[in-house]
């Protein structure tokens, strides 16, 4: 059962072919077998997914069932959930258990999801490799020895070993689709304001946007269908209508402008990651496709902007976590100083505190016209060269990552190269554009996706590019050796 | 281009409100320093009429009426924290 696609594991929940708490039952024996290895769980409840289960059963006998009913998914453990800990892969809430649910987790309860449990990631979503958990590395379905990115990189390999049949994800500069594009799985992060952040944990406010992992983009669509559209509770939500994702996915490419931009193909791109895009965009065309030579040209300069906004942003956020009102506190303080300073000191990892150090320094007094205002501006000259872009293309089309997954402990000592891995998924959080990888290839064992970066709202179109494109292909249809076996 | 040393590391972190072990400042020095280095890659854009983005969507705060939504929910809330006592939070004592 577990092969198979949220769509088909809806069909066979609906005949009867068997049961939710018979699937959540497959999924669940499946993490017990594979999790040990893998590490993509930070918590499963299976009383909680079981209970979930006989009542998704219940709604599918009574006829009220909806495409997800009965679904087994996982959660970013990034969205709150009342009653299942969540932890941002921090120790400051290694045992936080959130009073309410996010907006996300509560509107897939309503379709009648099951949730199997919570995923591992980068410490508050800081990261592109899983590395930065306190709860240890998750290790990439494809290869053992290689990380399956980040930061959403637990909920990635859990769909890559199909632990779970979907999961959420968030993604803040390249979160949902690196990992993806490691794992071989299909991640859309949609529009800014699409999907709403409430009780999501805030990283940088102004990028992050919650999303979703799947085995395609038929899937993708069903899950983002759920999840998207508008949210009083979220200040930043957009009050834009929700179109039918799934209506448009068969819809022909004739007539489609694809744009390459060359910046991303510049020095820098492994040859091999080149060809798997070169290849893909090629399918595209046979579709009838037309494929532009583009420019983003100050592409280069979204790495150093990122770091500026997203590290002053999380220096804001995080300062909520003081040890005073929930989470980690320190052993008996001296002061409140030493409070803060220590549940602070003991409860972040490494690289959250350089970040929050970061964000907190440029906006400190005297630096914030160098560095934050400046960001600012470099922000909107790059959303600017987008805007241009898309007056000529209706997509554009380019590599995830520079390299397909690397080896664990190979960037973990050098920050800055980590970070530099993101120069092809950080633009579109700047911007604000909604942004997808689909399974392109396999480069030595290691699986590489293809980007598409859509106009503002524009996740229908993502949607249909990419599944017209798995209809001629079957990447997304490999699966990594050893996790075939049925049990 | 700036460089972070071992004071201001200390600073930052004071700021920022992180206690940070003595054999760890050079370290941090070392990566804050890089990652600076990084961003400063900005200054070859000149940017000096652009004004700057906060919203990619240039959207403005939504106002809602001046009406009670949340109810008071402070014992529920309150079981969250490590230590309280008679609806209060405790601290180590703030003002002698």
């Amino acid at each position: 059962m577990h092969e198979r696609t949220v769509s088909q594991l809806s069909a066979g929940l609906r005949s009867g072919e068997f049961s939710s708490v018979e699937l959540t039952r497959a999924f669940l024996d499946r993490i017990d077998r594979h999790d040990s290895s893998l590490n993509c769980f930070i918590s499963v409840d299976a009383d909680r997914a079981l209970a979930q289960a006989a009542s998704a059963d219940e709604r599918i006998r009574r006829k009220e069932a909806g495409s997800l009913t009965g679904i087994p998914i996982a959660h970013k453990d990034i969205f709150c959930t009342r009653g299942l800990r969540t932890t941002c892969g921090s120790r400051i809430l290694e045992n936080f258990v959130a009073p309410y649910d996010a907006a996300v987790v509560e509107r897939l309860e309503r379709a009648g999801v099951v949730t199997l449990g919570k995923t591992n990631l980068d410490e508050f979503a800081m990261g592109s490799s899983n590395e930065n958990s306190y709860f240890g590395v998750t290790r990439n379905p494809w290869d053992l020895k290689a990380v399956p990115g980040g930061s959403s990189g637990g909920s990635a390999a859990a769909v890559a070993a199909r632990l779970c049949a979907a999961a959420t994800g968030t993604d803040t500069g390249g979160s949902i689709r690196q990992p993806a594009s490691h794992c071989g799985v299909t991640g859309i992060k949609p529009t800014y304001g699409r999907v709403s952040r409430w009780g999501m944990v805030a990283f940088a406010s102004s990028l992050d946007q919650g999303g979703v992992l799947a085995q395609n983009a038929e899937d993708a669509a069903l899950l983002l269908q759920a999840i998207a559209g508008f949210d009083d509770r979220d200040s930043t939500s957009a009050d834009v209508a929700v179109p039918d994702y799934r209506e448009s996915l068969m819809n022909e490419l004739d007539g489609l402008r694809i744009g390459l931009p060359r910046e991303y193909f510049e020095e820098g791109l492994d040859p091999s990651v080149a060809a798997v895009v070169e290849a893909a965009v090629q399918v595209l065309r046979e579709q009838g496709a037309s494929v532009h030579d583009i420019t983003l040209p100050n592409a280069d300069l979204a790495v150093a902007a990122y770091y500026v906004v997203a590290s002053a942003e999380a220096s804001s956020n995080l300062a909520r976590f003081d040890g005073v009102r929930f989470g980690y506190r320190c052993q008996n303080p001296t002061d409140i100083l030493d409070l803060y300073t220590r549940t602070r000191g003991e409860g972040f990892g490494a690289e959250v505190k350089r970040r929050i150090m970061v964000g907190t320094y440029v906006l400190s007094a005297g630096y914030y016209d160098a560095y934050y205002l400046k960001a600012q501006q470099v922000r909107r000259v790059i959303r600017n060269d987008f805007s241009r872009a898309f007056e000529q293309v209706d997509v554009i089309a380019g590599p995830v990552s520079p390299t397909p997954a690397f080896a664990i402990g190979e960037k973990a000592e050098d920050p800055v190269t980590m970070y530099l891995s993101d120069v092809y998924t950080i633009s579109p959080n700047l911007a604000g554009l909604p942004s997808m990888s689909v399974p392109a290839g396999i480069v030595s064992g290691r699986p590489v996706g293809l980007q598409l970066i859509g106009n503002y709202f524009r996740e229908g179109q993502l949607l249909q590019v990419g599944h017209r494109y798995q209809q001629s292909s079957s990447w997304h249809e490999q699966m990594p050796e050893g996790y075939r076996v049925r049990l | 281009m700036s460089t972070i040393d071992g004071p201001e590391v200390l600073r930052i972190a004071h700021l920022a409100r992180i206690a940070i072990r003595d054999e760890d400042v050079a370290q941090y020095a070392r990566n804050l320093t890089e990652i600076l280095h990084l961003v400063e890659r900005m200054n070859q854009l000149d940017t000096d009429r652009v004004v700057p983005m906060a919203h990619p969507l240039d959207a403005v705060q939504r106002l809602r009426d001046d009406e009670i939504t949340e109810t008071n929910e402070r014992d529920r809330f309150q079981r969250l924290a490590p230590t309280t006592q008679s609806g209060l939070y405790l601290v180590p004592k703030v003002i002698d």
